[in-house]
């Protein structure tokens, strides 16, 4: 009895242990966009009736912990066929430069470049790497985008009319006097998930680019500006100004998105700062929210208004793949018209095919409408430091609970600044 | 002969006998061994968790570390955490376990009851005490539960944004912490009470003791190994703690909120410095075994006494 037991374990180790056959028919997608889920599976459904070809679409939620996952599957080589890296540009660059993603300039340039002329160029640029980047990556294209998206502000007609306001506010003082109008008939001003690092973050850099200028905002990242500069303690001030004045929704501070969401789309809060991909969310909460958008109203009328935006959700494939040019085709046939007027439509999303957008709702067409003021990290040419974008962002937190002044905030991310730059230069 | 035919069959059966342990001790070596050194290594490294190469710092991380002035104010927070757990949700825990172990009427129910919140998800309770301490209002009525109750029954002065405000964020992540786990503490200091002989309180009454004298020299006494025990867990649990964290206040109020483990966190995937969080998590992981011999030593001077 014990040799048949002793056999069976040992067969059972070796089977275990033995490599797995490779399908090479299926192609497997990691993502994280819950949203979009039953659509990407109808369309998974439809492409494998045409082609023959299976799609598995994984999903994984919420993205920080889809960003984890990618980050240990990479780590242990075992990344799918298609995924999306959610991180910094930088971290972008790590995956290529380990060879964890597919370059598909050569597909996008091929028949005349028909593919990269299809999509948006804003969505595109943030997947592709130019000629002599500060990330040392081979210039070229290594990711798909899905859709496009943009961060601006949105408005609630019915609360703006309730407090008398007849216009949408035009510029930062207007603004601020609509924020204490609002709050003089016990309606929160402005609403937004300043609870997540990276909304405090967009927020300022929109200021910083409409108060000082790309140039000045990439020389203060070169560590050619000081934090200290009266342009920055202006962009810290406006934080300061919006708490004081009463404009920003209690609580704002540590509000997750998904909550700050949840209280425009209940006409908690008449405005809110938020992203594109707001529309379905509001409509799942709230179809009768009457709401339009806007960008936020500038501090410096002299310059324009600069908002991020650009390839919403972008995929990529995985290089060491053995179905990588399965995986290739489909992502080809998911830019198509057809497929991404189908995901507009299902899930009200900015298409980032540019033929698709005739078929989109009016509040979409509303972002759509501003996608030449975008910007994006992910395409500048300098980006900050992730400790000094820390110390920037719970600055601003601190300044929002009246805790810091704009000065005291700009000394200190000032001091992590030349930290880092010390570290680099040894 | 004899013996060596012993000999292959002694070892036959201790190569059997391994192959039934091989398993485990394979997953053993792997997901515990192997890890823990490899921290280590990786301490000694500057890297981002995703480029194959490394650079070595030596030193430098953990000496980084040592003058990182929010680690030392995480380390802090978790302190008081600990502190109220340790006063507030173990005298409570306590206070519930001896009124459950007399005789009164429902203590079954009772002991269901107050075992509820730790078998509680911490990302539903977070997310649930959220919802009390929410700060918002809509048509002039506060939305969270505990500033709507405020407001009705007359204490409208006392309306806070509870979360938002430094002064009150972590107490009350330190309270719900506590209400979370006073549980684990009722179930084992009842269990602990209900071990002491009934005999030895019969004959202190005969000896004329009062409920107090009771109290002091017979209960306390003899349930200090548990109390020990609790304390150690409690300090463990508590200093550990952060998806209540992240499910309270999101990624912080500022610096406020953050405690080693939301340190780490942010080290791993939000500065992406793989190097230094493991340098963070072998200093926690010292202070933590070190507070726990600290008890320990103290447990057994204790019981000699």
């Amino acid at each position: 009895m014990r040799r048949v037991v002793s056999l069976a374990l040992c067969l059972f180790l070796s089977f275990g242990c033995a490599p797995k056959k490779e399908d090479l028919n299926t192609i497997t997608i990691w993502h994280w966009m819950t949203d979009r889920q039953n659509a990407l599976e109808e369309l998974a459904a439809l492409y494998e009736q045409q082609t023959g070809v299976k799609v598995k679409i994984d999903l994984y939620a919420p993205s920080d912990v889809y960003s984890q996952r990618i980050v240990a599957s990479a780590q242990s080589r075992v990344l799918p066929d298609i995924y999306g890296i959610l991180d910094k540009k930088e971290i972008f660059a790590s995956f290529i430069q380990s060879g964890f993603v597919a370059d598909l300039t050569e597909e996008f340039q091929k028949e005349n470049g028909a593919w990269e002329k299809m999509l948006f160029p804003k969505a595109l640029d943030v997947n592709r790497f130019p000629e002599g980047n500060i990330y040392g990556v081979q210039a070229g294209i290594y990711g798909v985008p899905l859709d496009v998206t943009n961060i601006q502000m949105l408005y609630n007609k019915k609360l703006l009319q309730k407090a008398g306001i007849q216009e949408v506010p035009r510029t930062f003082p207007e603004f601020i006097e609509a924020g204490q109008a609002l709050k003089r008939v016990g309606i929160a001003g402005l609403v937004s998930g300043f609870g997540e690092m990276w909304l405090i973050d967009c927020f300022a850099s929109n200021y910083a680019f409409n108060i000082m200028g790309e140039e000045k905002v990439m020389a203060t990242y070169r560590g050619e500006i000081p934090y200290t500069d009266p342009d920055w303690i202006k962009v810290f001030s406006v934080f300061q100004e919006l708490q004081e004045k009463g404009v920003l929704a209690d609580g704002v501070v540590t509000k997750p998105n998904k909550y700050a969401e949840q209280d425009f789309a209940l006409e908690r809060a008449a405005f809110a700062f938020n992203g594109s991909w707001c529309v379905n969310v509001y409509n799942d909460m709230n179809s009768d929210l009457e709401y339009g958008a806007m960008l936020p109203p500038p501090v410096n009328p002299d310059r324009p208004m600069r908002i991020w935006g650009g390839a919403g959700s972008s995929l990529v494939v995985n290089n060491s793949s053995p179905r990588k040019d399965k995986a290739i085709a489909f992502l080809k046939w998911l830019t198509q018209k057809k497929q991404q007027a189908f995901l507009a439509r299902e899930t009200r999303n900015l298409p980032s095919n540019r033929e698709a957008l005739a078929s989109i709702p009016p509040i979409l067409s509303e972002f759509a409408g501003v996608m030449d003021f975008t910007t994006h990290p992910a395409i500048w040419p300098y980006t900050e430091n992730a400790l000094v974008t820390e110390k920037l962002d719970k600055g601003i937190q601190s300044i929002i609970i009246g805790e810091k002044t704009p000065a005291e905030v700009a000394r200190e991310v000032q001091q992590i600044k030349e930290r880092e730059l010390k570290k680099a230069k040894q | 002969m004899q013996l060596k035919n012993f000999s292959w069959f002694r070892l036959q059966d201790h190569l059997k006998n391994f192959s039934f342990v091989l398993p485990a001790i394979l997953i053993f070596c792997i997901f515990y061994i192997y890890p823990f050194f490899d921290i280590f290594r990786l301490s000694f490294h500057e890297w981002n968790g995703i480029t194959p190469s490394m650079k070595y710092v030596g030193l430098q991380n953990l000496q980084e570390l040592m003058k990182d002035e929010v680690w030392w104010q995480a380390m802090g927070h978790a302190a008081y955490i600990t502190f109220i757990a340790l006063t507030f949700q173990n005298v409570l825990a306590f206070a519930l376990a001896l009124a459950c172990d007399r005789e009164i009427r429902m203590k079954r129910f009772y002991r269901v009851v107050f075992f509820i919140p730790p078998v509680l998800s911490e990302v539903v309770v977070g997310l649930i005490w959220q919802w009390i301490l929410y700060a918002g209002v809509q048509d002039g009525q506060h939305i969270g539960l505990l500033n709507y109750w405020l407001t009705k029954t007359g204490l409208p002065q006392l309306v806070h944004n509870w979360l938002s405000d430094p002064k009150t964020a972590l107490t009350c992540i330190a309270i719900v912490h506590s209400w979370k786990g006073f549980g684990w503490g009722f179930i084992m200091l009842l269990a602990g009470l209900q071990t002491i002989d009934r005999q030895l309180y019969e004959a202190a009454r005969v000896d004329g003791a009062g409920s107090w004298k009771l109290f002091t020299n017979v209960t306390l006494p003899m349930m200090v190994p548990v109390m020990l025990v609790v304390v150690i867990l409690t300090v463990l649990g508590s200093m550990q703690v952060f998806v209540l964290v992240l499910s309270m206040v999101g990624q912080g109020l500022g610096y406020h909120t953050e405690v080693p483990v939301t340190r780490i966190l942010s080290a791993m995937t939000g500065t992406n410095r793989f190097g230094y969080a493991c340098a963070m998590g072998i200093n926690f992981g010292v202070i933590l075994i070190m507070v726990s011999v600290a008890f320990k030593w103290l447990s057994n001077r204790m019981k000699q006494a």
